[in-house]
């Protein structure tokens, strides 16, 4: 007995032993500590506590993720063609990539932005920048689809947005690089920048129920480099603070010449002044040529409109809108904490990270406490507007979110950590790697008056050994920290799509109740929808062919379809009759120099498809949809150009209504 | 003695953990589906109509109304024939259940189909579970009017 329990003892510890060795993380994993696997587990079945809206870089579009679990749920195709989902392909979605300069399949979609009210995530709708060809779109987060897209004219290198002021009453867009404005003369040496080369920042307005955006006034600026941007809250609600590098207004070889001087700027921009002026009729009209599209979820379609002028503002003729503060050196993020009183400036260059007061920039501008003038605009004494500095953070300071009990988390691109320090007295708390050189950090909240600190998310530049080699090209990584303690604690790894700059999560709780299902097949006024198959038809205008086409488990009506001739216009109008969650029906036809269709319940899309060859063309449904899904196909006829075979369409003898035209009138392909 | 001892003890350990596991699994699928298997099988099947009471006469304004629904929604799979397309035709459906079951069937599918014996038989011939076309209880009651005239109620 003694023996055996010897023994017991001995097996139990070997077995402890065992498991401990099997949880000690072994490389650079060496951060994870014990529990971290129970922290970021979500159990099959079980629901992530928060929604992760994570730009793609350069993918264009903006993916999906659960909180902790890194779950990738949905990619939202915004900026670039997706021709899994038909997004750029069908006809009805090919308006909104329609830009100033026609048709663009691409784009680089840096930082996402949700809606807010009263300074709080309100789920309703989610912004992404489009950095190359300057737009701003809005994702309804009703159906996580892109909404509407904005072209933002005078603009190049839209980096500084789309952040939204406490009530979402704007979303701003503003320049990286100055450009010669779109209606002066462009073709001007490339050397006289400071003559000829301006900044912009866009004011747009979003409607309060529709959400529709239009550019409300645009400030002209000096030529410089507008970086990051964040809103005043509560007390300083009504102001914006933007980043800026270049004030060297360098033209070449930037990463030397534009890292001259010892400070660049923040700029603040007083939104309240402005539009007090523009009521006072200060603003101009500038011709301008962009584009606004709006989808419009009862005809299942996208609206292009051009639009001619667009309302500015001279920032520095009007004295008092715009402000300059000394901030070293060329910053980069431009936070506002949950109180809206301290603004945090990241010098990327910097060895500190210098925090400004909102109520001491106040008291500075009303002394008129200046250090003289910057192009024209008043620069406020950098010690004037300092509530102080954070002394040796690290390396390389990028990015800061906050959390709700006084805290900053900051990104170091150089120095590749995460560095937690109080807002009010400035010391550093704790410091945690990430792997490796992160670039945007996001908290839950983290840029609002109601931050949730919970986690925070580390999207890095750098991903080398985290996961298993996939050639020279290698996904790219978030990373996840539990931040609820003292001690920051590395939980999850997960790999993203594209590049991930900014992110933000909103707690499920604000989104998930209003996620629709289905579109309501009696809402849909698309001109060509079939509401039932005894609406399915083919119809022929001279050389354009609409194929009126239903699709329901698992049968497309009509799905025999004679009389079509080479270069024909053939649009397959699809209409997927079901009204249940998770029933899409896809669609593509043989040959199409085309994407397929992705139709949602109750939803009409269109496929153009000009046949080029005379044949037998199959179209079948490509997403996967019930036991008899490899059934639901078709056969197009495609015969020669002025043949006289009729048009006939059909589906089986057992068509659902007997009477149709051209039912049962094929016989040759009909089952009898 | 000793060994076999040991090994019995490790194994009833692995043998707790693996019951745990199940357990948590169960608990956590009941809580995710709706479905509880029925006792005995009512002829009105599962959901919230029972016993619904139908006037002898048609409502011929019912009747058209429950028509364009089942335009639009039942009739890619539904003949009006004794005729089996997707699903069954509809001629005698009305002779065939009652007006609850249908009612039931056609607003809550999912269940239906889950545990309702009589469901379960027409998917076994069908195969296609049924789509739940999300009919509002004033459809599922026009298209039974309009059922009750496809079988000759005046």
């Amino acid at each position: 007995m003694n023996n055996l329990s010897k023994l017991g003892i001995g097996l139990l510890v070997c077995f402890a032993a065992f498991s401990f060795n099997a949880c000690k993380p072994k490389n650079t994993g060496s951060a994870v500590s014990g529990d971290a696997a129970a922290k970021a587990f979500v159990a099959p079945g079980k629901y992530d506590e928060f929604y992760n809206f994570v730009s793609g870089g350069f993918s264009g579009q903006l993916s999906v993720y659960g909180l902790p679990s890194g779950r990738l749920f949905r990619v939202i195709p915004v900026f670039s063609v997706d021709p899994e989902k038909g997004w750029g392909y069908s006809e009805e979605t090919k308006a909104m990539l329609t830009t100033s300069h026609g048709f663009v399949p691409w784009d680089d979609l840096h930082h996402t932005e949700l809606s807010q009210t009263n300074g709080e995530i309100d789920g309703r709708w989610v912004f992404g920048n489009a950095n190359n060809t300057p737009r701003i779109a809005r994702i309804d987060l009703k159906t996580f689809r892109t909404a509407e897209i904005i072209e933002i004219p005078n603009s190049a290198g839209n980096h500084s947005s789309p952040f939204i002021t406490e009530n979402t009453e704007y979303v701003i867009a503003g320049t990286r690089f100055s450009v010669p404005l779109d209606n002066s003369n462009g073709d001007v040496p490339i050397s006289s920048y400071k003559q000829n080369f301006k900044g912009t920042v866009s004011f747009i307005s979003v409607d309060k129920t529709s959400g529709k955006m239009d550019i409300a006034f645009q400030l002209i600026l000096p030529g410089v480099n507008f970086d990051l941007s964040h809103a005043g809250k509560g007390p300083s609600h009504g102001w914006f603070f933007f980043s800026c590098y270049n004030s060297e207004q360098a033209n070449t070889l930037l990463e030397v010449n534009a890292s001259q001087r010892d400070k660049d700027f923040i700029m603040a921009v007083n939104w309240k002044k402005a539009e007090e002026y523009l009521k006072a009729g200060k603003g101009v009209k500038q011709k301008a040529s962009y584009s606004r599209n709006t989808w419009d979820e009862s005809t299942h379609s996208g609206k292009h409109e051009m639009l001619t002028e667009v309302m500015t503002l001279d920032a520095v003729a009007l004295k008092d809108i715009v402000y300059m503060i000394p901030c070293p050196k060329s910053p980069h993020g431009c936070d506002v904490d949950p109180t809206g009183e301290y603004i945090v400036g990241s010098g990327k260059l910097a060895a500190l990270i210098p925090v400004f007061s909102f109520s001491k920039m106040q008291k500075a501008i009303a002394a008129k406490d200046f250090e003289g003038e910057y192009d024209g605009i008043p620069v406020i004494k950098y010690e004037s507007a300092l509530h102080g500095e954070v002394q040796k953070p690290g390396l390389g300071p990028l990015h800061t979110e906050f959390d709700e009990r006084g805290n900053a988390y900051t990104s170091f691109f150089v120095s590749s950590e995460i560095v937690k320090w109080n807002v009010k007295d400035l010391k550093v708390l704790d410091r945690v790697p990430t792997y490796y050189s992160i670039g945007h950090l996001s908290v839950p909240g983290g840029d609002t008056r109601k931050p949730n600190g919970k986690y925070v998310v580390a999207y890095n530049k750098i991903t080398k050994d985290r996961y298993l080699p996939t050639g020279p090209e290698l996904a790219q990584a978030a990373q996840i920290y539990d931040i609820s303690g003292d001690k920051m604690q590395l939980i999850n790894d997960f790999p993203t799509i594209g590049e991930p700059h900014y992110a933000q999560s909103a707690h499920a709780d604000v989104i998930r109740p209003n996620s629709i299902k289905i579109f309501k097949i009696e809402e849909n006024k698309h001109p060509y929808a079939a509401k039932g198959e005894k609406e399915s038809k083919v119809v022929r205008e001279g050389n354009k062919v609409h194929i009126y086409l239903t699709a329901i488990r698992s049968h497309f009506s009509p799905d025999n379809i004679e009389g079509i001739y080479v270069g024909d216009e053939v649009y397959f109008h699809v209409t997927n009759l079901e009204q249940d969650w998770d029933v899409p029906h896809g669609f593509a036809v043989k040959g199409a120099k085309n994407a397929e269709l992705l139709i949602m319940p109750g939803e009409t899309q269109t496929l153009k498809w000009v046949p080029e060859k005379v044949g037998i063309w199959p179209i079948y449904c490509t997403d996967f949809c019930s036991a008899l899904h490899q059934e639901m196909q078709g056969y197009v006829r495609v015969s020669p150009k002025g043949s006289n075979v009729p048009l006939t369409f059909s589906l089986g003898k057992n068509s659902s209504d007997p009477k149709a035209p051209g039912n049962n009138s094929n016989s040759d392909s009909t089952k009898k | 003695m000793k060994k076999l001892l040991l090994l019995a003890a490790f194994s009833a350990l692995l043998f707790a953990c693996g019951g745990a596991q199940q357990e948590d699994q169960q608990s956590e699928n009941s809580e995710t589906t709706d479905s509880k298997p029925e006792a005995a099988a009512s002829p009105d099947g599962v959901g919230k109509f029972k016993d619904v009471q139908i006037p002898a006469t048609l409502d011929a304004a019912m009747a058209e109304k429950g028509k364009s629904v089942y335009e639009v929604k039942c009739s890619s799979c539904h003949k009006l024939t004794d005729e089996r397309l997707v699903g069954p035709g509809w001629k005698d459906v009305t002779k065939r259940n009652t007006a609850a079951w249908i009612m039931n069937f056609t607003t809550n599918v999912d269940e239906m189909l889950n545990t309702d014996p009589k469901a379960q038989a027409q998917l076994e011939i069908c195969l296609v579970r049924m789509p739940n076309q999300n009919l509002s209880d004033d459809d599922a009651r026009h298209v039974y009017e309009f059922m009750r005239q496809n079988d000759g109620i005046k």
